[in-house]
């Protein structure tokens, strides 16, 4: 059994998912991902020594192409819904990464 | 010319019965009158819709060969990229998002003729069963108001329902195509897993993810998927497998098909009036010829957690792309924000709260000392699952089950419990996990009587076919459809 879910928990995977929860947010799911949680236990019951695990269902699809240098978006496309483009330089800009 | 198919349509255009203009305008018309009260639409492309239209008479008067769905209003769920047309996902976080490039499937379409008309409402980035988790407000059920029309899809499945077009787009993670048109009394279908590409789809569930055609009759859902089916050098899982005439495949003629039916696992948390419509859709397929046979799905019942442990551990790792840099929302800067709170609350702000829920869910089963015991144990029982179809489908041709277990529930109904709104998925989920092509068809009414004034509310038939064998899918769907009429009963 996983052990149960507590709001240090839920704290530690909203930081993990880069998520920033309010404090009802916290308390609703814990609640809620535990119930999920719970029910998802039933899994454990089934034996599954052995069993290959499934990623993907074509998994032995072959989608090799030649490695050719190909026309993609122009910079002025791809910096065009970005919420701080500096075009000219041809960057997204973002707020500053190493803390003061 | 609103009760008319996509083919009806697509004809009498090049027939010249009919300009594709008149046909976009009547479109139009019907979306500018109903969608005030669904909801259905977060974007009508009013404008290009009839300058496409106009193109295509053009090209129809210089004798230019018209494309499968010449001059077809086809309704795009808003999950898919437009280019230069925006595109949310129903979520905040994308408001402002106008893509650069066209979805494969969106491409597709128009260069057979289609006439967008513009972007159905989903439930934010398709994660959702009643299109209640939406940015920007429910959709409603055109057979009840007051009642979801599924989801993810919902807007689609209720254009579609309302005659706003005769053809729409969806995509299906785990239900989210053939649950809506359950609920609105359409077909919809979804694809074998690599049949039709998933670029320009903005993914929720990168192995389970299908785009498909939600519409009035099987017979134009075999239209649509001729189109939107065959590889594409863009999705590396698309499949290279010849793509065949499904409409060829329709002819009504189901002799001797072997039907399984999970007796035991349809046995249990089926309302009655959902049990007596699939009794008599069995009964309706008997009589037509097929071979019902018993079946054991013994892996079924654990579909719904394994669902919810891949999808959302995918969707976590998709969705980590929403970080205010790039593109959509960001939140904003007093001058002392710094990258991490920027992701953080940028996130917040962007995201709803079942998003957030299931980047949660999915963070944590990814997470170190959760790995093993959910997300890998899930997909060892998603191998089992596949074994339990690989040996029905030695002894059968289709699977049959309703669609869901219950016909269209209020809307607020399951809002407050997420767990309850997996639970409405049991049917539907497995296809995605297993990747086999499934469809749900109208096979009948559910009468409502605890309201004011008694409900028709429909209940969808879903078959399932083998991998890649949609035309057989397509034509048990299309024989049972042409000895019925639930699909031409429309909401008033």
């Amino acid at each position: 059994m996983a052990p149960a879910l507590t709001i240090a928990d839920v704290e530690r995977i909203a930081a993990l998912a880069h998520l920033e929860l309010t404090a009802d947010e916290q308390a609703l799911f814990t609640r809620q991902l535990a119930d999920i949680l719970a029910h998802a236990q039933q899994l454990q019951a089934i034996d599954t020594s052995g069993v290959a695990a499934t990623a993907h269902v074509h998994a032995d699809q072959q989608s090799e192409r030649p490695d050719d240098p190909r026309d993609s978006l122009s910079t002025s496309d791809a910096l065009a819904n970005a919420p701080d483009a500096a075009p000219d330089a041809g960057l997204f800009r973002v707020p500053r990464v190493i803390g003061g | 010319m609103l009760d008319s198919s996509a083919r009806t349509i697509r004809d009498d255009i090049a027939a010249g019965n009919v300009s594709a203009v008149d046909v976009c305008r009547t479109f139009l018309e019907r979306i500018d009158a109903v969608n005030p009260s669904l909801n259905a639409f977060n974007l009508v492309a009013a404008d290009r819709a009839l300058a496409r239209a106009a193109e295509i008479d053009r090209q129809r008067a210089h004798g230019v060969s018209a494309g499968p769905l010449m001059g077809v209003p086809v309704a795009v769920k808003d999950n898919l990229c437009v280019r230069g047309m925006r595109t949310t996902a129903s979520s905040r976080i994308l408001e402002r998002f106008v893509p650069p490039y066209d979805a494969t499937a969106v491409e597709r379409i128009e260069a057979a003729g289609a006439v967008i008309v513009g972007k159905t409402s989903c439930d934010e980035f398709a994660m959702g069963s009643s299109n209640e988790n939406s940015a920007y407000g429910p959709v409603c059920n055109p057979w009840a108001l007051d009642r979801a029309p599924g989801g993810s899809s919902g807007g689609s499945a209720a254009a579609v329902a309302a005659r706003c077009a005769p053809l729409a787009l969806g995509s299906d993670t785990g239900g989210s195509i053939r649950q809506p048109a359950a609920f609105c009394g359409v077909v919809g279908l979804k694809p074998t897993y690599g049949r039709v590409s998933r670029y320009g789809l903005l993914a929720f569930a990168s192995s389970l993810d299908q785009i498909g055609p939600i519409c009035g009759t099987v017979s134009d859902a075999a239209l649509a998927l001729g189109v939107l089916a065959g590889p594409d050098p863009a999705d590396a899982t698309s499949s290279p497998r010849p793509v065949p005439d499904f409409t060829a495949a329709l002819t009504g003629d189901i002799t001797g098909l072997r039907i399984g039916v999970p007796r035991a696992f349809v046995a249990e948390g089926v309302d009655d009036r959902v049990r007596s419509a699939f009794d008599e859709a069995l009964d309706t397929l008997r009589r037509a010829g097929a071979r019902l046979v018993d079946i054991e799905l013994p892996h079924a019942k654990y579909a719904i957690p394994v669902y919810y442990l891949v999808a959302t551990a995918e969707a976590s790792s998709n969705l980590a792309r929403y970080d205010g840099v790039r593109y959509g929302h960001r939140t904003a800067d007093d001058g002392r924000l710094e990258l991490q709170d920027m992701y953080r609350r940028t996130r917040d702000e962007g995201f709803g709260a079942e998003v957030k829920r299931r980047i949660m869910l999915g963070t944590y089963v990814l997470s170190a000392g959760y790995y093993d015991a959910f997300y890998l144990k899930a997909q060892q029982v998603r191998t089992l699952l596949r074994q339990d179809y690989d040996a029905v489908f030695e002894k059968t041709d289709v699977v049959a089950m309703p669609t869901t277990p219950t016909p269209p529930f209020r809307l607020g109904e399951k809002t407050d419990d997420p767990l309850q709104m997996y639970l409405a998925d049991v049917f539907t989920v497995s296809a995605n996990l297993v990747g086999l092509p499934a469809i749900s068809v109208p096979c009948g009414f559910a009468t409502e009587t605890d309201g004011a004034a008694p409900q028709r509310l429909p209940v969808g038939l879903q078959l399932t076919g083998r991998l890649f064998d949609e035309a057989t899918l397509l034509n048990a769907a299309d024989a049972y459809e042409r000895l019925t009429d639930w699909h031409v009963q429309r909401p008033g």
